[in-house]
């Protein structure tokens, strides 16, 4: 949770709200490359991208 | 009140540690990983911090990064989308590491410290504080400064967004004026030539710098007309086109080939007179523009005192120009002016500027106390690992262990010269240093071929006592960390043979002075001045073998071979001693010679040599 509230703060400072969904889509993405590795979550993620 | 300050991730990393605003211990992780540049957290070096300052992790008041993460991310982002989609290669590289860590580093550097002070989740750590990369470098180039007041100049390749920064320190107080940001970076430029001329970035920076009086600047009006918009007053942008460090994976475009005729050396193909003309070129462009910029801001800011950090302040012969210049009364490098003495400078920002500790009266000290602010060893630890080791060592007094190493010195022998704390920053100053006779003509090549396995043409640095450095060195004052060029003065000088009309390489091994060994083709000494207060030891060597030779200087180069850290303890000490030409060991009062070792013992370090 830190980690969300520093991105945050660092966002509203730099006034660069425009760069969050770029980041919360790449974490995204690695999030879910992250949990299919090898995994049953794998077939899914296929039908998603 | 104790901070810690960190660098780590990128490349040398180090930790430091400040005590009420004075340095207490400073170190790279190298000096114990024994790999040069070592990224790594820097476990051991925040450990033997702790231990040096009689300290624990639990007890500091803060722990403070030397740049933030997030602003990082933001320019790689920026400039992903910039150059979309020509970087998607470096692109797909580069964000699997940052969003697996990199991006988390606040949690990867609590886990590590967690770790470190070994008490698991539940342990209370001090608050953890991010200092932006380029104030670290201003307050490691202000606080420890003998100035109260100054103006600051960072140089570097990039930290976060800034390339070029000026700050104004007053007291305690350091804010950041003005900043140049990436990709406009004169670090970046020097790079792009490093990389061209065939030479590692971010280390064969210095080679870059040592290749350049053998060549002629013909290529600086190409540099200016095309790469750089160098303006009046200092500022600068750079091209893109010729480069290729925004999108891709190596510094230059096929443009920048095109440009200055040819592909990019490789590593260790001989060298021409064109890459000796490059390497003239892009240093005559760096001075060029530090110039421009310390006389806009000089004249701008009406400041007598100027301090200068950064990794382009490494560049000994550009702050030598800055020096003789004379638009500042007095001129202050930070000796660790790299990455890792980013550490020192995060601490010590937030030390002055976070936690608002008040900064001691300057009074003309030197708050780096010589630099030497690494691991020391007493003498009974020193007997006692040089025995286990099977080392054959007699234990001489004081008085005897200084007339007898110069003597050796006197006679032609190369010493390794191991004493005290070990150097903070890329130089030895005495303390881990490999040293020898300047006046023998052959001893640069000696030394460079069989004792440091480094390309020959590299210059070595006099270390000549404080006091008599006028009268050998076109010098008016103190250059206690090697930071400085300067002519050697007029009367020791030797001209080229007439009619020789040597060029490139073919002037090394021609003396150029008196003290050949030490001096440059062009005549000029990287200077390091000894002071009796700093170093007495060494102060007491180099007036013993002034006496006896009439030359109070000795060649000084690190305590290393190509491609390794300086030594750090009494072991690296003796493995590289036995590995390579050097004649004679002094540890502490422990005197070794080479001939009464075992021969079991002995081994050829250049079988190790990593390229650097």
């Amino acid at each position: 949770m830190s980690f969300l509230s520093d991105l945050w703060a660092f966002l509203r400072v730099r006034r660069k709200f425009w760069l969050l969904p770029i980041i919360l889509v790449m974490l995204l993405f690695a999030g879910l490359a992250l949990v299919g590795q090898g995994s049953t979550v794998a077939p899914f993620l296929y039908t998603l991208f | 009140m104790d901070v810690l300050g960190i660098s780590a991730f990128y490349h040398d990393s180090a930790a430091a540690l400040v005590r009420d605003g004075r340095v207490v211990a400073a170190v790279q992780e190298e000096a114990f990983s024994r790999r040069k540049h070592d990224a790594a957290f820097p476990r051991a070096a925040i450990a033997h911090c702790l231990e040096a300052g009689g300290t624990s992790l639990e007890r500091l008041a803060a722990v403070v990064f030397y740049d933030k993460p997030f602003l990082k991310f933001e320019r790689l982002l920026e400039t992903y989308l910039t150059t979309a989609p020509r970087g998607f290669a470096s692109f797909r590289r580069a964000m699997p590491v940052w969003l697996r860590e990199k991006l988390f580093q606040k949690d990867l550097l609590r886990r590590e410290l967690r770790t470190l002070s070994g008490s698991g989740r539940s342990s209370r750590l001090p608050p953890l504080l991010f200092s932006e990369h380029h104030l670290s470098h201003a307050a490691s180039a202000f606080y420890p400064s003998p100035f109260e007041n100054a103006l600051v100049l960072t140089l570097d390749g990039v930290g976060e967004w800034a390339t070029t920064s000026v700050a104004e320190g007053a007291g305690r107080s350091l804010a950041v004026l003005r900043e140049l940001h990436f990709p406009h970076s004169l670090g970046l430029l020097y790079s792009a030539f490093t990389h061209h001329l065939g030479f590692r970035v971010n280390a064969g920076e210095y080679k870059v710098m040592g290749l350049a009086p053998y060549g002629e600047p013909v290529y600086l009006r190409r540099i200016l007309d095309h790469l750089i918009d160098l303006k009046e007053d200092g500022t600068f942008r750079l091209d893109q086109s010729y480069f290729d460090y925004c999108a891709g994976s190596t510094m230059t475009s096929r443009r920048f080939d095109a440009l200055f005729g040819g592909p990019p050396r490789a590593p260790e193909e001989p060298l021409t007179r064109r890459h000796l003309d490059l390497a003239a070129s892009v240093q005559a462009a760096l001075e060029e523009a530090v110039l421009r910029l310390t006389r806009a801001l000089a004249r701008e800011t009406g400041a007598r005192h100027l301090c200068l950090a950064g990794g382009v302040a490494l560049n000994a012969v550009a702050n030598g120009r800055v020096v003789r210049d004379g638009r500042f009364d007095e001129v202050w490098v930070q000796p660790a002016a790299g990455d890792a003495g980013g550490a020192l400078g995060a601490a010590l920002a937030g030390y002055h500027l976070t936690l608002e500790g008040p900064r001691a009266p300057a009074g003309g000290g030197d708050g780096m106390r010589g630099a030497l602010l690494g691991p020391a060893f007493e003498q009974p630890d020193v007997e006692r690992r040089l025995a286990a080791l099977g080392a054959r060592f007699a234990v001489l007094g004081d008085r005897e262990l200084i007339a007898d190493t110069a003597r050796a010195l006197a006679g032609g022998r190369i010493v390794g010269w191991f004493q005290g704390a070990g150097e903070f920053g890329p130089r030895a100053l005495g303390n881990r240093s490999i040293l020898a006779d300047p006046r023998a003509p052959e001893m640069q090549q000696a030394l460079n071929l069989r004792t440091k396995f480094r390309e020959s043409f590299r210059p070595f640095a006099p270390a000549v006592l404080e006091e008599e450095a006028g009268a050998w060195f076109e010098l008016d004052r103190p250059s206690p960390y090697m930071l400085l060029v300067v002519p050697v003065q007029e009367r020791h000088r030797v001209a080229e043979p007439a009619g020789a009309a040597l060029e490139g390489l073919a002037r090394l091994g021609v003396p150029h002075s008196t003290i050949p060994a030490v001096t440059h083709v062009d005549g000029s000494a990287r200077v390091q001045t000894v002071s009796r207060e700093t170093n007495p030891r060494f102060h007491a060597l180099i007036e013993a073998f002034g006496e006896r030779t009439g030359c109070p200087i000795l060649v000084n180069t690190s305590f290393n071979v190509r491609g390794e850290p300086m030594v750090a303890t009494p072991e690296d000490a003796f493995r590289c001693f036995m590995g390579t030409g050097i004649d004679r060991l002094v540890v502490g009062n422990c005197v070794l010679e080479k001939a009464e070792q075992p021969a079991a013992l002995r081994h050829d370090q250049r079988d190790v040599v990593e390229p650097d």
